[in-house]
């Protein structure tokens, strides 16, 4: 027996494995950034009088991140798109442009650590500084993450394009809605730890 | 999302959606210039925008606007467990023992208030 | 359609993988498998060693509580040999060696972790949920078989981890399987990395295996069961292994995250649990090292919301097992099998807001304390739902003693015992005393050792023949279970009473230096309960010594055990029986069709008395 459903939906639930795997991570994913968001309000209410830095980032480079992590987003929905659409050129294209969003993301990011760390702060300094590198850091860790998978399927797993399309297209939408969720973490990111 | 005939025209709501996501990008760091006359408001109104923006990106992008009610339930749930970390974690920060002046009995007992201070003092 | 499949056991394990497409390597099919079976063994024989290795650490621990001091005889030396001088205390006169006040703390800490998250989860969970959910649903696999071999290596990993961590310098985590900040960071200070470091990864890799383990269980269940099995058709253990799967993946990334601030605590001196003004020895010698403004609360509320939920995530899938052997032993189906859905999941969901009643102690207010209180009672309810449920499954059924339900059987009383005693705790007043006694240990550990550990012996001997194609020894299995349950017994009952006197669980002399001198007008521990420390100590003895029948049953069974004469050896009505036996890879040789509910045993005017889910109405 093979397992069932690896691509195409289950009739009663509307949905293949891949798909219900990743909501449910994302859902763990949902609890895991959000333990960080409390603790981020409790140590900021919790925080003496005048000890919480308010804006002390660069808000140019934070306002370009979202930029970009907003319209690698979209990359990667047309890269779906055309493979939905029967163009594996134009996945490819598109693909490429998420993974290059992706370096530039953290390329800008680590722009940014380095110029705070020539300043002498580290996470030590203070709890600020804690939870925006802790914050920033899993944030960071997960676009590496996502680009990883996305750069597999751009490159030796695109085979499967030849032989299983349609499980293939599922594997970038599974993979999109990752890329999307680290996305939607950014957009409370940014105005969180930059702009509040 | 799965007619195919459908795609482009998904497509073009997808590339509205990036526009207002960009557009408000811009609006949050603007917005965080304007001072509101209060903290909290200035903080309220920057996390409605980022909120508004997550809405987008979910219903848009991650296609929950017409999602199976199976990934409703998951994410109903886990939003409400969420909800329950978030405040009742700081609930309990903010409602700790005092002695006296949370006690109506208590507070008319000559010295509560002095209790009370001294409470204070030691938070 | 075929009721019981009618193919022959095979006689050996590895001949069943001859049904597979093609002839894996052994590294691939033993080590590297991604067969749920293959992966539901090494759970269960890494769990199994894990959990004898935390009942050796507690037995070193029970010799220093009775015998506070005292040279362990025999082992003493060979611990010293690898510990060194800071972990054994040589006796003046070269008699021998005694554990250290560090070393104890060590054993202490790495007993809870070793055996919440190594041994009874990876066992209740890893185990019995991969081998039998993908059978018992009709599965050919699990949903995504590579993350379940990475679900295990990293479990395995995680373990290695910990294990290693006895052996660095400094030794293994020192402050408790809680490990609450400040005192987990401060521990150990001088050592860059240290046993907290250790323990904090070990953490994180079993927590991120935990995880795709959950993803893994719950799409199995909902994507894969077989045509015809509704939702209400599902064995109840699958059921219980569902809402632990929801457990662990929705309480567990809290503790993720704490566990990762925590490690930036330990490592890049990070302030989070470390307050302003930390005082250490009676100064406040931290101020150039750390920043403070951190709240060692907010760790606790983040472990909490893990580890309510998983005192749960051990008691849910040790209920599934019970449920199984109790209906196929009664031969009647379960009593009230919805109202077990039902409770089942009202407890997943309640579990999630009853976290802080472990935090009263903290200095709580009225108001959160009073919601607490009323979550911890109301989760009560559905708890006794499910135990009267299972009692009442018992009546008028005509009961067959196999070992199995002997364990099962005394699983109910057990674990009520331990339930009950719960209640106080639950209550902000009556807490305020028993917390942190002796009273809590008993408490707790009634629900997990001859609760959760019975009902696991109870699906190791119930399951063996699907495993194996053979029984384990009947008569072993009773010397086991009879030793077992006395001792268990002999062990946790006098914990109470100790608690009740008021000892404390963390003395490291057994409470010695807390005794009443009632010349010296000091009122403490009296000399009655801290004597009582030999007799248990005894009966942990005992419980090893009864665990030998088990440990030689379960390897000598795999050859040598009675031959199963049918895959249905137990006359079992739930899928997993319709399969070859052992199960190949791929599990059912024609996809099965359920007909009907999960237990129909004694159905009126069936010659053989039981029905399987898979046969057809006719």
């Amino acid at each position: 027996m093979e397992i069932p459903y690896n691509s195409t939906p289950r009739p009663d639930t509307g949905l293949y494995n891949a798909k219900v795997g990743i909501w449910l991570f994302l859902a763990s994913e949902v609890m895991l950034f959000g333990a960080l968001f409390s603790s981020y309000i409790l140590l900021r209410v919790g925080a003496d009088p005048g000890m919480w830095h308010l804006r002390p980032l660069n808000i140019w480079l934070g306002t370009i991140n979202t930029g970009v992590l907003i319209f690698s987003s979209i990359t990667i929905l047309m890269s779906w798109a055309n493979l939905k659409m029967n163009s594996f050129e134009g996945f490819r294209k598109f693909m490429l442009i998420t993974l290059l969003c992706s370096v530039a993301f953290l390329v800008i990011k680590s722009i940014e650590y380095g110029s705070k760390f020539s300043h002498g702060i580290y996470p030590k300094t203070d709890t600020y500084y804690a939870i925006y590198f802790t914050l920033t850091g899993l944030h960071a860790l997960h676009v590496i993450g996502g680009a990883l998978v996305n750069l597999y399927l751009w490159g030796p797993g695109s085979k499967m394009w030849k032989t299983d399309p349609e499980r293939f297209t599922n594997r970038v939408e599974v993979s999109g809605l990752f890329w999307h969720f680290v996305d939607l973490v950014w957009i409370f990111l940014f105005p969180v730890l930059y702009l509040l | 999302m799965s007619d195919n005939h459908s795609v482009p025209d998904f497509m073009r709501t997808c590339r509205f959606v990036f526009i207002l996501l960009i557009v408000f990008t811009v609006i949050t760091v603007a917005v965080s210039k304007v001072d509101f006359g209060h903290h909290f408001l200035n903080i309220g109104v920057g996390l409605l925008i980022a909120t508004f923006k997550a809405f987008l990106v979910a219903a848009y992008f991650m296609h929950l606007i017409s999602e199976k009610k199976l990934i409703y339930t998951v994410l109903g749930f886990t939003g409400f467990f969420f909800v329950g970390l978030m405040f009742l974690t700081l609930f309990s920060y903010a409602d700790f023992p005092t002695l006296g002046g949370e006690q109506p009995e208590v507070a008319h007992v000559e010295g509560a208030a002095e209790t009370h201070h001294e409470a204070g003092a030691d938070h | 359609m075929a009721t019981t499949t009618q193919s022959n056991p095979h006689h050996d394990v590895s001949d069943s993988h001859h049904h597979g497409h093609e002839e894996l390597s052994f590294w691939r099919k033993y080590v590297f498998s991604t067969d749920h079976k293959v992966i539901g063994i090494q759970y269960g024989l890494t769990a199994l060693t894990f959990l004898l290795f935390g009942f050796f650490l507690i037995m070193l621990m029970r010799w220093q509580l009775a015998y506070p001091n005292q040279p362990i005889p025999v082992i003493g030396g060979i611990l010293h040999f690898f510990f060194g001088d800071n972990a054994m205390g040589a006796v003046k006169d070269g008699g021998g060696y005694f554990i250290m006040p560090d070393f104890y703390n060590s054993l202490g800490a790495m007993h809870g972790t070793i055996m919440v998250f190594l041994a009874i989860v990876p066992l209740a969970f890893g185990a019995f949920g991969n081998y039998v959910i993908p059978l018992q649903i009709g599965a050919p696999d699990m949903a995504f078989p590579r993350l379940n071999m990475a679900s295990y290596w990293m479990y395995f990993v995680g373990g290695v981890v910990m294990f290693v961590s006895f052996f660095i310098p400094g030794g293994a985590a020192k402050a408790g399987w809680t490990s609450y900040s400040p005192l987990a960071t401060l521990t150990d200070m001088q050592y860059a990395v240290n046993g907290q470091t250790f323990w904090l990864v070990g953490m994180v890799l079993l927590i991120s295996s935990s995880l795709l383990g959950s993803v893994n269980f719950i799409a199995t269940v909902i994507q894969l069961r077989a045509p015809g099995l509704t939702w209400m058709r599902l064995p109840f253990f699958v059921w219980a292994q569902f809402v632990t799967a929801f457990l662990l993946l929705l309480a567990f990334p809290p503790l993720e995250a704490a566990g990762i601030m925590q490690l930036m605590d330990n490592l890049l001196d990070t302030s989070f649990f470390l307050p302003t003004g930390l005082m250490v020895g009676g100064s406040v010698s931290m101020a150039d090292k750390i920043s403070g403004g951190g709240s060692p609360l907010l760790w606790q509320h983040l472990f909490w919301f893990l580890a309510h939920p998983e005192v749960y995530v051990l008691i849910l899938p040790a209920i599934g097992i019970v449920a199984e052997v109790l209906a196929n032993n009664t031969r009647k189906p379960l009593w009230g099998y919805k109202s077990l859905v039902y409770s089942a999941l009202a407890i997943g969901f309640l579990s999630f807001i009853v976290w802080a009643h472990h935090m009263y102690l903290t200095g709580m207010g009225v108001t959160i304390s009073t919601f607490f209180q009323t979550t911890t009672m109301l989760i009560s309810v559905p708890s006794v739902i499910i135990l009267t449920t299972l009692m009442i499954s018992l009546y008028g059924g005509s009961i067959r003693f196999t070992t199995p339900m002997l364990f099962v059987l005394a699983f109910l009383p057990m674990f009520g015992l331990g339930g009950l005693t719960g209640l106080p705790l639950g209550f902000n007043a009556s807490d305020l005393y028993l917390h942190d006694s002796y009273y809590v240990i008993a408490h707790f550990h009634y629900i997990v050792a001859p609760g959760t550990i019975f009902a696991l012996f109870a699906g190791v001997y119930y399951w063996f023949p699907k495993m194996t194609g053979r029984k384990m020894s009947e008569v072993l299995g009773k010397i086991h279970f009879v030793g077992s349950f006395i001792f268990m017994n002999a062990i946790f009952l006098p914990m109470f009473i100790q608690g009740l006197d008021g000892m404390s669980r963390r003395m490291y002399d057994g409470g010695a230096s807390y005794a009443s001198d009632m010349e010296a007008g000091i009122l403490g521990l009296t000399a009655e309960s801290i004597r009582l420390n030999i007799p248990i100590t005894h009966a942990a003895f005992g419980l090893a010594l009864f665990q030998l029948p088990f440990i030689f049953n379960l390897f000598w069974s795999i050859k040598n055990g009675k031959k199963v004469e049918s895959d249905n050896p137990w006359e079992a009505t739930t899928l997993e029986w319709a399969t070859p036996t052992p199960p190949p890879h791929g599990n059912f040789t024609e996809q099965p069709v359920v007909y009907r509910d999960p237990y129909e045993y004694s159905v009126p005017g069936v010659k053989k008395g039981f029905v399987a889910q898979n046969e057809s109405a006719e």
